[in-house]
């Protein structure tokens, strides 16, 4: 049986673009998913070499709504995410080789095997951080969000955080304070319909998410995940309107996890999703859908799609090289930063 | 007024400041405290419920919000854990958050984003950031306070790494370890005590740190050491000066902060007395009294003379009724007991 079927699924309307769009933005948004998918299914194929040491969420399925966010924000726009950390991660510009490093528990991961999979940063890049407690970044982003404004920092906040977080108190709390506040954050609920293995119609009565924000007072949407400019207009007006002092947005993004809660493959078997649900989804896939499109527009061929997988595929083998080679932390390295100076 | 408080401020009232200087009620101390980090740091902001009530939170915050402004100091909704959150997102990001709150009782609301966020990020941010925040809190006793809003948690807290923790017991105190908790790049958590809030010294003007992590000696003596914290110790130095009639002396060391721990004046003083009495304002139980007495007994138990003993609360909630009250908290007479009982070895 299909619980969730897409069509069933009632989106509001999207913003119109500004301008017609660069060919080039295109193809990059194309290749930040291509890429994260590629990244994604790298480590699912490694993951039983069990090398990789650390709980991962995969986000196939899931790459629009990091990438069509993050294309909307400047390096100095701040992101946290969730647990399912690693599109997130890489759609705003987070090292891989730093990345696969903390897979792989190495000195040189980027939270040097502090955080693992679920807690990855990249400073450098506005990729702050994120909680493997659910819902535990939204209020953090919420501060973030303030600190902005009371430093007149020109500072967009932006938080990843699945359907379930929604359950928590601490939202609503965030929400509320950012409403009465007005404060630059962008909530982006990625709704995939699943918290581990229970379903939505367990956890919630069937109120529309994004209706109980705008509830809160928020400006609040819900979009198609599976589409990569939705996502991405649906956030360039959430910025503008941060930016200008108007207060907070809530987008909630509607795309499938593909694969199961944690670790590698679909967990669907084991009977709490038809197998078919999946299967219906996958004719929904983000990256296939914009590549069509690209090719009805003639940006993009056969060829530089496989060149484009070449450059990916070389830049993986060679991160994994890399963290595969790095250090391993010692004994030394434990006890260092238990508090600040 | 309350009883309790009532028969307080009528001690209090009597009470001589002894030393030179500027006497300041301990309110009045902490509140300069936090008028001085407001003026020398843009940065530091003041939320908590009721902070911008007429009276201020207890007096501490009284008028903050009309010197400063209410983007800077601020009552808040009632969202213990999401504010929690907010702040250690907001000392994130370059401020320094100061969130008051009436009763630790309250910050059990605020254990995810207290221990699992603000406690965690500088650790698994390995280092590249830090959480510059103070949670301040006042725990209650007396007038009907009872068991949810009496209870004294920082022995719960004493095991999350990362966090520190304050536990003042004089205005001098009050003003010089907000001052620097605010300065620490930790969270920081103050538990203030309402009696202690009541009483009245000499405290200097302008900034002045009061280190964290080190103890001080209140009194010194030969019998035993008295080794605490907050309203506890002072009942304990009432107990001792009393005793004193009878020939009886303590070292007696206010450790000022409990987490991280003075271990090395505790292990200099037992040196010399043998014996060790732990106070607390909370349960005996796995908490403060439990963690030093064992560190006594597992790194000091050569120059222990007789057992250790401790003096916090009981294995069972607070009751409201006054009645109940006086049997359940520790008061100078049960201290007093408790020494004799050291000194003589009974």
């Amino acid at each position: 049986m299909i619980r969730y079927p897409y069509k069933d699924i009632e989106f509001s309307p999207t913003p119109r673009p500004k301008k017609k769009y660069d060919p080039e933005f295109l193809i990059g948004l194309y290749r930040s998913m291509l890429r994260i998918r590629m990244i994604q299914e790298a480590i699912e194929s490694r993951y039983h070499e069990d090398q990789m040491k650390s709980p991962i969420h995969l986000v196939i399925g899931q790459e629009a709504t990091s990438v069509g966010v993050c294309a909307a924000l400047r390096n100095t726009d701040q992101v946290y995410s969730s647990h399912r950390t690693q599109g997130n991660y890489l759609a705003k510009g987070g090292s891989l080789k730093a990345m696969l490093s903390e897979l792989y528990c190495r000195l040189n991961g980027c939270a040097g095997s502090r955080g693992g999979s679920m807690h990855l940063l990249d400073k450098s890049v506005g990729y702050a951080g994120s909680s493997a407690i659910v819902a535990g970044s939204v209020p953090v982003t919420t501060g973030a969000a303030f600190s902005a404004q009371l430093l007149k920092k020109d500072q967009v906040n932006v938080v990843f955080f699945g359907d379930a977080a929604t359950e928590e108190g601490a939202v609503w709390e965030s929400l509320n304070f950012a409403a009465l506040k007005s404060l630059p954050v962008i909530y982006i609920c990625e709704n995939n319909f699943y918290s581990v293995c229970s379903s939505l119609e367990v956890r919630q009565p069937g109120v529309d998410i994004y209706k109980k924000a705008e509830a809160f007072g928020l400006n609040s949407c819900r979009i198609d995940g599976s589409k990569v400019l939705h996502v991405y207009e649906a956030t360039r007006e959430a910025v503008e309107r941060a930016q200008s002092g108007g207060g907070p947005t809530f987008i909630e993004s509607v795309a499938y996890r593909w694969r199961g809660h944690g670790g590698a493959g679909d967990d669907s078997a084991s009977g709490y999703r038809d197998p078919e649900e999946v299967k219906a989804w996958q004719e929904f896939c983000p990256i296939e859908g914009l590549y069509k499109e690209l090719v009805k527009q003639k940006q993009i061929d056969e060829i530089r799609k496989n060149s484009m997988k070449d450059e990916i595929k070389e830049e993986i083998l060679e991160a994994f090289e890399h963290a595969i080679n790095s250090p391993n932390p010692e004994e030394k390295d434990l006890s260092t930063h238990v508090y600040s100076d | 007024m309350p009883w309790a408080e009532a028969l307080l401020t009528s001690k209090v009232a009597g009470q001589e400041v002894t030393e030179e200087g500027r006497a300041l009620s301990y309110v009045d101390a902490l509140r300069e405290a936090l008028t001085l980090a407001l003026e020398l740091d843009p940065k530091v902001f003041v939320l908590g419920q009721g902070v911008n009530d007429s009276p201020g939170m207890f007096g501490v915050t009284t008028d903050l919000h009309k010197k400063f402004g209410t983007d800077r100091v601020f009552d808040t909704p009632l969202s213990e854990e999401g504010l929690t959150g907010i702040c250690a997102g907001a000392a994130l990001n370059g401020t320094r958050p100061v969130y008051l709150h009436n009763r630790p009782d309250f910050l059990l609301l605020t254990f995810n984003q207290l221990v699992s966020h603000a406690a965690k990020f500088h650790y698994i941010d390995n280092g590249q950031s830090n959480v510059p925040m103070v949670v301040w809190s006042a725990i209650g006793r007396g007038w009907g306070s009872g068991s949810q809003h009496s209870q004294a948690i920082q022995g719960f807290l004493l095991g999350v790494p990362g966090l520190k923790i304050i536990m003042p017991s004089t205005p001098y105190d009050a003003k010089g370890l907000m001052l620097s908790a605010i300065a620490d790049n930790n969270p920081v958590l103050i538990f203030e005590h309402r009696w202690a809030m009541k009483t009245k010294a000499v405290v200097p003007e302008g900034i002045y740190h009061v280190p964290l992590g080190k103890g001080i000696y209140r009194r010194r003596g030969e019998d035993l050491t008295i080794v605490g914290t907050s309203h506890t110790l002072s009942l304990a130095i009432e107990a001792i000066d009393e005793l004193g009639k009878e020939g009886v002396t303590a070292d007696v060391i206010d450790l000022r902060t409990l987490k991280p721990l003075d271990e090395e004046i505790i292990f200099e003083s037992l040196k010399k007395t043998g014996k060790v009495l732990v106070v607390d304002t909370g349960p005996e139980m796995a908490g403060v009294c439990a963690e030093i007495g064992c560190l006594v007994a597992e790194k000091g138990f050569h120059d222990l003379r007789g057992p250790v003993r401790r003096i916090g609360l009981p294995d069972s909630p607070v009751p409201a009724g006054y009645t109940l009250e006086q049997f359940y908290f520790p008061d100078k007479n049960r201290i007093a007991k408790v020494i004799r009982e050291m000194v003589s070895g009974t």
